[in-house]
């Protein structure tokens, strides 16, 4: 056909196979947070593909909807989920991986041959015409005329589907919620007094304040709940034992 | 430079969004792969829209994009539901279908 | 000629046995008593239609009656009608005459027995059903009550059935029997594909049409009939089983009456005999085998019930080999039935008599000397005997030298042979009758003072009287003046015979009474002037121990038909459980099989799930794609 001009195809020739090998990699990697960092690029990659076909409108809403609010949708969900979750790469199931790659192979080769098929003398049209008044005047006049009932639908499709995400997402409390006076008085009858105060931030100490070295509880004892997990971890913690206040010295003025 | 070219590459992400769902193990890295197809098919509804002149291929792609969020949303906290009561976000672990 | 009344010849022993048997035990008290007036009123109905039948011409003597139309499919036409011509008639007299006898002694003989009144019930349905079986006008209507005097020999041979060996000996004779009615029911249905009618008048009018063949073969049927229901070789076996019913069941039914049947039928069917001369010919040998079986069977048996039913077995041989002649014998066969009905059936109830004075001991061995302390039973048996060997003027001395001379005089090497196996067996029916007679009421006891023998009550001796005095008449006034021949006539010598005369009626008598004494002579010498033992010896012949066991036909019918039959019964057990059962636990084994192997597919993997699924859309578009190509 080649009804395209040339810097179509360099946009073409160059994010063309970025994506397809964007989408390799995306089946490759381990972490999930690179996985969805990749499916991003090629959405936006199909954005500009989109908008390079005379279809304005879809590209600004692919890369509103889909790279903005799915995808970041996405993040979330994998941020609940655990962003360290990797996998491994091995495979539990036996046999899945040599026949999935034989699948894709075949189901590619099928693909492309058909495509192939299919479009070889077909007559390029163009939206020159079709845009005459404007993009998305022309789908608007589309959408509210020959596909209002789908329109409908499809807008009685996403309610319904936000309804079932906050039923799904609803937490049924199985206990009732503590209320303040819970809080409080739990907080005196538990098994020492020492955590009654509440825990101290890092730092707190009566004659020192740094991020390393341990709070005084209340009773005096160091608390370690009061270092981060990284600095435990490291060993970077100080011993608070010198820091540690004698008996208080009323008697001085 | 041909237009098909387009649904070319729409057939080779429609297939590595296929093999994404068999092979990976994260049930939310299996959603992206869906979501992968999806698009591939989106790609390739808006180059037949300008192969063969008029609109419909784009209308069809724009609702295929509503359908797919809706999708999202539900399935995104279906994930988060099996988590909170399995503690696990692998889809090898939801096998009590097991002969 | 048309009657209304032979139906009641049946009817009332029919109402009797319904009555008995639906009133259960309310009619224990009276139950005897009603069944013995329906035997009498259906003797009495039996001897009017006699009357009126000696006063009607010749020609016209037969009585018909039409009960209903039966089948009527096509060209099958079957009425259920009665014929009561001069031989029914014979045969009614004699049925319910000697029956209603034995219903009287029944009541003193089973007077102990709880279930007497059952007893009487089968026994007025026995005489009901024989009535049928000689009244009816058809082999179809025969067939019905040959099957119902088959039922009743089972129920009565079987009535004491809490012993398992009684039950045994009544399924044995009905199997028996069951066999015999094959050959009738063959013969009905050749009778009905090539003459197109089962009647006897149809039958009797078509016969001249068909061919030889299939009357040979209708021939060859009745007499495999007649050998099961007449104990006749090779179908005799039953017989001497049979014996476990009680005693007026052996005397009434396995003496004079259902025994009897095949001689009837054959009797009956004289006008297909007489154009198939062949199957004739067997009825002869057949009949001339088995009279020299039975003799030979009787001489060893110590059972006095046996050696009287191995004893029925050979005159009924005698009687079958005189239908076997053809037109000049069937008058004599007749009259040897009804003369043999009463000296057996006397015995029978002499028997019966002498066991219930010996406390139901039926061993010969343990009896002797009887004479003193029965003397009525004495006589009456020793008249019986006197008539079954053949003594003139008593009444086997007439039938038996009759048929004896018929056979001789049947010309050629046949006649000779059947002629002289008729002597033989009258002198061996002389010698065991005669150490019957002498092992009972001769010689010294055998017994021992447990038993205390007397003399039967009024109601036994009774019949038995009566029926010694047939035996002493019945001979000469059947054979006076042709009386009984001239009666018969016009049913069974519708063809003239051919008779030569070989030998003369004189020579046959003396050689039959130098064999009778012969025969006697040498009983008398081994068992009354000899010790008789009072356990069977064991150190004999093997003849004598090949009649002990009934010449071996229980071993041979138990070789040649029970075990191939049960090992065939098993083979096919064997293949149902291993062949259908196991075809059909295999489909299971096959649909769990494969259930099983299916169950691979569900791995519980959603990812696997998710392969087929591909899997799925690739076949899909590999589809789309093959036709697009």
């Amino acid at each position: 056909m080649g009804h395209t001009q040339t810097p179509e195809a360099v946009l073409f020739w160059v994010l063309g196979p970025l994506a397809v090998l964007s989408a390799l990699a995306m089946l490759m990697v381990k972490k999930a947070v690179h996985s969805a960092i990749l499916l991003a690029w090629i959405m936006i990659t199909l954005a500009i593909f989109y908008i390079a076909q005379d279809a304005a409108f879809l590209g600004i809403v692919q890369v509103v909807v889909y790279t903005g609010a799915v995808m970041m949708l996405f993040l979330f969900i994998l941020m609940l989920v655990g962003v360290e979750s990797s996998e491994s790469l091995t495979e539990t199931i036996r046999g899945l991986r040599p026949i999935a790659v034989v699948a894709a192979l075949g189901f590619g080769g099928l693909l492309v041959s058909l495509i192939g098929h299919a479009t070889i003398g077909r007559a390029y049209v163009g939206l020159v015409d079709a845009n005459a008044g404007g993009n998305v005047q022309a789908l608007a006049g589309l959408l509210f005329s020959k596909y209002v009932w789908a329109f409908e639908v499809v807008s009685a499709l996403l309610i319904t589907a936000a309804l079932g995400a906050m039923v799904l997402a609803h937490n049924h409390r199985l206990i009732q919620r503590p209320t303040q006076r819970d809080l409080a008085t739990a907080r005196f009858r538990g098994t020492s007094l020492a955590s009654a105060a509440g825990l101290p931030g890092p730092g707190v100490y009566a004659l020192h304040n740094a991020v390393d070295v341990p709070a005084l509880l209340p009773d005096g004892t160091p608390s370690q709940a009061s270092i981060s997990a990284t600095l435990k971890a490291r060993g970077d913690v100080i011993d608070s034992r010198p820091f540690q206040l004698s008996a208080i010295e009323n008697e001085e003025e | 430079m041909n237009p098909a070219n387009y649904l070319y590459v729409s057939a080779l992400l429609f297939t590595i969004g296929a093999i994404g769902v068999v092979v990976r193990r994260n049930a939310i890295v299996v959603f992206m792969c869906v979501e992968l197809m999806l698009n591939a098919c989106n790609l390739a509804f808006v180059t037949f829209a300008r192969i063969n002149g008029n609109l419909d291929g784009q209308v069809v792609a724009f609702f295929t994009m509503v359908v797919a969020a809706c999708e999202v949303v539900v399935g995104l906290a279906i994930i988060v539901t099996i988590y909170r009561s399995r503690r696990s976000a692998s889809v090898d672990d939801a096998s009590l279908l097991k002969r | 000629m048309t009657s209304n009344s032979l139906v009641y010849l049946i009817a009332l022993p029919l109402f009797g046995a319904a009555v008995l048997l639906l009133s259960g035990r309310r009619s224990d008290r009276w139950g005897h008593i009603f069944g013995t007036l329906m035997s009498a009123g259906s003797f009495a109905v039996g001897v009017s239609l006699f009357l009126k039948m000696l006063g009607n011409p010749t020609g016209e003597r037969a009585l018909t009656q039409k009960l209903f139309s039966w089948i009527s499919v096509g060209s099958f036409q079957v009425d259920a009608g009665l014929l009561a011509d001069q031989l029914s008639i014979c045969f009614v007299l004699l049925i319910t005459g000697v029956g209603t006898l034995i219903h009287v002694y029944s009541i003193a003989y089973m007077s102990h027995d709880l279930d007497r009144r059952r007893f009487f019930a089968y026994l007025n349905f026995f005489i009901a059903a024989m009535l049928l079986l000689v009244l009816g006008d058809s082999y179809l209507n025969l067939y019905v009550g040959w099957e119902g005097v088959g039922l009743a020999s089972y129920l009565l041979i079987g009535f004491w059935n809490q012993k398992p060996t009684y039950a045994t000996a009544a399924k044995k004779a009905f199997v028996a029997n069951r066999v015999g009615d094959m050959g009738l029911s063959l013969a009905i249905m050749i009778a009905f594909a090539t003459l197109g009618t089962v009647s006897f008048q149809g039958v009797k009018e078509h016969a001249s049409q068909a061919s030889t063949g299939s009357l040979t073969a209708i021939g060859i049927m009745l007499l495999v009939a007649a050998t099961g229901k007449s104990a006749q070789f090779p179908l005799q076996a039953w017989l001497g089983d049979a014996m476990a019913g009680p005693t007026p069941v052996s005397a009434l039914i396995h003496a004079a009456t259902m025994v009897t049947a095949g001689v009837y039928l054959i009797t009956r069917s004289n006008f297909i005999f007489d154009l198939a001369p062949t199957a004739q010919l067997a009825v002869a040998i057949i009949g001339a085998i088995t009279l020299l079986f039975g003799a030979i069977i009787g001489m060893a048996k110590d059972d006095i019930k046996k050696a009287l039913a191995a004893s029925t077995m050979s005159q009924i041989g005698y009687m079958v080999l005189g239908a076997g002649l053809g037109p000049a014998g069937y008058a004599f066969a007749i009259m040897h039935l009804l003369t043999h009905g009463f000296f057996k059936a006397g015995m029978f109830l002499g028997a019966g008599s002498v066991m219930h004075g010996m406390n139901d001991e039926v061993n010969m061995r343990r009896y002797g000397g009887l004479r003193k302390f029965m003397p009525i039973t004495f006589a009456t048996f020793g008249l019986g005997y006197l008539a079954i060997i053949g003594v003139p003027p008593f009444a086997g001395f007439y039938s038996k030298d009759k048929i004896i001379e018929v056979a001789f005089n049947a010309g050629g090497v046949k006649g000779i042979a059947l002629g002289t196996a008729a002597l033989l067996g009258a002198m061996i029916t002389a010698f065991y009758m005669t150490r019957v007679v002498i092992l009972t009421f001769a010689g010294s006891k055998r017994w021992d003072d447990k038993a205390h023998p007397h003399e039967s009550p009024f109601l036994m001796w009774a019949p038995m009287v009566l029926l010694a005095l047939g035996s002493v008449a019945s001979g000469f006034f059947f054979t006076h003046g042709n009386s009984l021949r001239n009666w018969l006539a016009p049913v069974v010598e519708a063809t003239p015979s051919h008779e030569g005369e070989l030998l003369s009626p004189a020579v046959v008598s003396i050689l039959a009474l130098v064999l009778v004494a012969l025969g006697v002579g040498y009983a008398i010498i081994k068992y009354l002037l000899n010790e008789v033992p009072q356990v069977a010896p064991a150190d004999v012949t093997v003849f004598t121990k090949a009649a002990r066991k009934d010449l071996l036909q229980d071993n041979f019918n138990e070789a040649v038909f029970m075990r191939p039959g049960q090992s065939l019964t098993r083979g096919l057990q064997v293949a149902d459980t291993k062949l259908i059962d196991g075809a059909v636990h295999g489909i299971a084994r096959f649909a769990i099989g494969s259930g099983n192997l299916l169950r691979k597919t569900q791995t519980g993997f959603v990812r696997s799930y998710a392969m087929w699924i591909l899997a799925g859309a690739i076949a899909l578009v590999a589809t789309i794609w093959v036709v697009t190509l």
